[in-house]
């Protein structure tokens, strides 16, 4: 389930308003503003409790997702690529967030480095249809998915610590 | 080159590679320009054209006038698609962005020799040699995004073989997000079409028949999942995302199938919803009506329309009683009649009335009175440039 400290960077992140997609033109672009608003916050509260974990920036049209993730393990950080679409029935289905260098390492991973979610993320995400977003998904998707499987990929020797790649 | 130019080229010589290393590959028959119903060896249709004179089906040569659409060329879709093909269907449009891959040989269809081949092209080619008789039409895409989706609501609408729509559109995807995409695209092009499943724990399937405003669309309702009657506290996925069978695959394609060919050839009665409890053999049917406070807008669109429809046509003197949802044009504020002696809660975003055995795979809450919030301009004027210039310089 959601630990407590999930609980709580989740209640500071603005909600989205906005219930529109990719293809509903205008209304897709106010959805956009409530996506970027609701990321900064969430990565400014990061920074502030000293838990900045990811960077994300999107193409044009915000149908297309990249950035950056990383974990801090024994001191080490690794760090991954993280990129995903905007599905067209967005916001009543979730982004797929794709780790597409750790494809294969993990068997929490469908094809192409989708990341395998918690039976629970599901409901939780369409009981809160469309107020959940982009900076949701990423605290209780990726967040917890990179706590769990990370330290033991680590652990298998599948992950080694690369020097900072800049 | 670029890299995906390169893949491909990679693709295409080892296809040619396969192909001159068999050498000896088999003849394949000549198209067949009219079914027959002789009954001699070298006929590929006697047996079907045999349904016939049996008395099952009235014109099985029809068959050759559909198009079907199969999304999704995995377990389940690449066995349903080798079934039309030696059924004789007219033409199949197959869509599917993955790659054959050794992790798919406990699944049927696909050989370990087209590992690193597209799904939709591997099946393409064995489905040819299997029947050439058959129209293939195939896309190596993700349907969810937007740039694809738009393609693929086109080719639904103008991809039959008389250039209009194709009669059928049966989802054999893998993943929530897929099939909500169909029935987006359903919804909106008034499409007939199927659903199918496999439960990730390999030990139950559905498939369900959804004429857009007749039948509960797929977003009516939470997704109904067959109760597996085992605890699923049991069933935790320990280092592992989905398990599957050919057993269940294949008796979900099967039954899929089956209720295609009833509908596509009148005969029989086509199921609108047919579970399958692997572990007690156990396969409950019913119908599902639609949600008038559907989430998809085009969902109650084709409800209002079909109501009116409804109204329209002459009243059938008929004993039995069919209780038929009543449908609101418009329904601003989400009244509805309840049952009183359910609790008042259970309406909007539950569904009542479920076959037993059935269930859903989670409660939503009632939908939202719509929110004056969404008409409002956002308080912060900043723009979107703005914005995302703001995050990246974080």
């Amino acid at each position: 389930m959601v630990d407590d400290a999930t609980r709580k960077s989740l209640g500071s992140i603005p909600l989205m308003r906005t219930k529109a997609g990719p293809r509903d033109k205008e209304a897709w672009v106010t959805r956009l503003k409530e996506e970027y608003q609701g990321l900064i916050k969430y990565v400014q509260n990061n920074k502030d409790a000293d838990n900045d974990w990811f960077r994300l920036e999107s193409n044009k049209e915000g149908t297309r997702w990249f950035g950056k993730c990383w974990y801090i393990h024994e001191l080490l950080k690794y760090e991954f690529d993280v990129e995903f679409d905007i599905p067209v029935t967005y916001p009543a289905t979730a982004p797929e967030i794709t780790l597409p260098e750790l494809d294969g390492k993990t068997a929490k991973m469908y094809r192409g480095g989708r990341i395998c979610l918690t039976d629970h993320f599901k409901p939780l995400w369409a009981r809160n249809v469309p107020k959940f977003g982009i900076a949701h998904a990423m605290a209780l998707g990726l967040g917890p998915w990179l706590a769990v499987e990370i330290p033991d990929m680590i652990q298998r020797g599948v992950v080694t610590y690369t020097e900072k790649k800049g | 080159m670029s890299v995906a130019e390169l893949q491909r080229r990679i693709t295409q010589l080892e296809e040619e590679l396969r192909k001159a290393r068999r050498g000896d590959a088999a003849p394949e028959r000549e198209k067949i320009t009219k079914m027959s119903g002789e009954v001699v060896d070298t006929n590929p249709y006697s047996r079907l054209m045999a349904l016939k004179r049996m008395g099952i089906v009235e014109d099985y040569e029809k068959i050759r006038t559909f198009t079907v659409a199969v999304v999704g060329v995995g377990g389940v879709g690449s066995v349903t698609a080798e079934m039309l093909t030696r059924c004789g269907i007219g033409k199949l449009q197959l869509y599917d962005y993955d790659k054959v891959e050794l992790a798919n040989m406990n699944r049927l269809f696909f050989q370990p020799h087209q590992a690193g081949q597209s799904k939709v092209d591997a099946a393409a080619a064995t489905l040819r040699s299997i029947n050439p008789d058959v129209h293939f039409e195939v896309h190596n895409y993700n349907i969810t995004t937007v740039d694809n989706f738009d393609h693929f609501m086109d080719r639904i609408r103008t991809g039959g073989l008389e250039g209009g729509a194709v009669d059928l559109v049966l989802s054999c995807v893998d993943n929530y997000e897929a099939r909500m995409a169909v029935n987006r695209a359903c919804n909106e092009l008034e499409q007939t079409w199927f659903e199918s499943g496999v439960a990730e724990n390999a030990v139950s399937g559905h498939i369900q028949f959804l004429i857009p405003g007749e039948t509960a669309c797929f977003d009516c309702a939470p997704p109904l999942v067959v109760a597996s009657q085992i605890d699923e506290r049991t069933l935790k996925r320990e280092g592992v995302c989905a398990a599957s069978l050919p057993t269940t695959m294949g008796i979900v394609a099967g039954v899929l199938v089956q209720n295609v060919l009833k509908h596509l050839l009148n005969f029989g009665q086509v199921s609108y919803y047919l579970g399958y409890n692997a572990l007690v053999d156990f396969f409950p049917t019913m119908t599902v009506r639609p949600n008038p406070q559907c989430e998809d807008s085009w969902c109650r669109k084709r409800q209002a329309e079909y109501a009116a429809r409804k109204a329209a046509e002459p009243i059938v003197e008929k004993v039995e009683v069919v209780e038929e949802e009543v449908v609101h044009e418009d329904n601003n504020w989400g009244i509805s009649l309840v049952d009183e002696s359910a609790p008042a809660t259970a309406t909007a975003g539950q569904v009542t009335g479920l076959a037993q055995g059935i269930t859903t795979a989670y409660d939503r809450p009632a939908p939202s009175l719509p929110d004056d919030l969404t008409s409002s301009p956002p308080q912060d004027a900043t723009s979107l440039d703005d914005l995302m210039a703001q995050m990246k310089a974080l």
